[in-house]
């Protein structure tokens, strides 16, 4: 059943941000944290375990590779209903502090890569499967 | 008219995916048409969703982009908090614990090594453009770090509702530039494997920009990425209002 994969899913997520919220608390900080994170460790977990099997297998699975599908969209979406006329209008200094961070933090990814044991590079993207559909019709 | 209206509004979630099924298929052929498939149809496809905020903001003076139009009200719900993070987690289905586990240390350091870069940036372009009190400084440094952490900081420590809404504004441009630049210097950086991923969501931090970025870049990074940049806004809190701001008072 789809809806098992959903709920699995769904559960790990509000899981997760209850922890991140207690975890938050007891931090004294006004934020969750890491409740997303521990969230997709819980899904990681529950997909890897035999027990769970028959939620992350099958139909069940689908149900969770859906929204994985949908992600995107998601972000599309995301993006649209971003504050951007907030960044353009906060004026110069709003943006030279924006820019200058994410060049120096662009900048440090290789470095700080380096440290630790080296992953292997992601074999080459292929276009969508719509697109390849496309090509090869 | 007002019938499709009313119908419209009334059903705003399911017309959001009909307005962002049309927009990324429209990406799609942009991206094969202009660029030959150069630039990722997704990556097109938030472009055109931060410009279609852009120029809704303009329109309605809201700061909710095009959510805040009656009809696409649903566009706010799909790209909200509570659907990104279900997304964002269901990326994580298929990910091998082993990858986590072997980037797990360096990756706590990128996100400790990302807030405190990023705040020592913002303060010094405060103090670069006048300002001296503590607060100040803080409040703008912490904005460097996200928009969230820029006005928690600031309102813990009492810094002006000004500072306070610079510090938001210098979050929202990092968030959209981490969007828009990480397809571009991906290849660069050598953004190509889940441990580098799991040390950029950890140095930028910023959840909207490092989900964008990474869709954009190579899907199959982007549970990597967001395990760690979720982290990184409640270090930020943690660590903005306290150790930052005591080290600058005693700096400034």
């Amino acid at each position: 059943m789809i809806i098992y994969g959903v709920a699995l899913l769904a559960t790990c997520l509000v899981a997760g941000l209850y922890v991140g919220e207690l975890l938050g608390q007891l931090l004294g900080v006004q934020a969750n944290v890491g409740g997303v994170g521990i969230a997709m460790l819980l899904l990681v977990l529950a997909s890897g375990s035999s027990r769970m099997k028959s939620l992350v297998t099958g139909p069940s699975g689908d149900g969770i590779r859906f929204w994985s599908a949908m992600y995107i969209p998601i972000v599309v979406a995301m993006a649209a209903s971003q504050n951007v006329v907030a960044a353009v209008d906060g004026g110069i200094l709003a943006l030279l502090v924006g820019v200058l961070a994410v060049l120096v933090s662009f900048a440090l990814v290789p470095l700080i890569s380096r440290i630790g044991p080296r992953s292997e590079a992601l074999p080459p993207l292929e276009q969508d499967a719509d697109d390849a559909a496309r090509r090869g019709a | 008219m007002e019938t499709l209206s009313a119908v419209l509004r009334a059903n705003a979630l399911v017309v959001a995916f009909t307005v962002v099924g049309i927009t990324v298929w429209v990406s799609y052929w942009l991206s094969r048409q202009l660029t030959a498939g150069r630039i990722h149809g997704s990556a097109v496809a938030i472009l055109l969703g931060l410009v279609a905020a852009y120029i809704a903001g303009l329109y309605t003076q809201g700061n909710r982009g095009v959510a805040d139009i009656g009809v696409l009200a649903g566009v706010g719900i799909m790209g909200g908090g509570m659907m990104r993070d279900f997304g964002i987690v269901s990326t994580a289905f298929g990910v091998h614990l082993s990858e986590l586990r072997k980037a797990g240390l360096v990756g706590v350091i990128s996100i400790f090594a990302g807030v405190i870069v990023s705040f020592i940036v913002g303060a010094v372009v405060a103090l670069l453009f006048g300002y001296t009190d503590a607060e100040s400084v803080t409040t703008i440094g912490a904005g460097a770090v996200t928009y969230i952490v820029g006005p928690v900081t600031g309102t813990a420590i009492g810094a002006s509702s000004e500072v306070i809404a610079l510090s938001v504004a210098a979050g929202v441009v990092k968030s959209i530039l981490v969007m828009v630049g990480t397809p571009m210097v991906a290849a660069r950086i050598g953004l190509n494997n889940p441990q580098s991923a799991m040390v950029f969501g950890g140095l930028m931090g910023t959840t909207s920009g490092v989900a964008g970025g990474l869709a954009a870049t190579d899907p199959r990074l982007v549970p990597y990425g967001a395990m760690t940049a979720t982290f990184y806004t409640g270090i930020g809190c943690l660590l903005g209002p306290s150790v930052l701001y005591f080290i600058v008072r005693a700096l400034v």
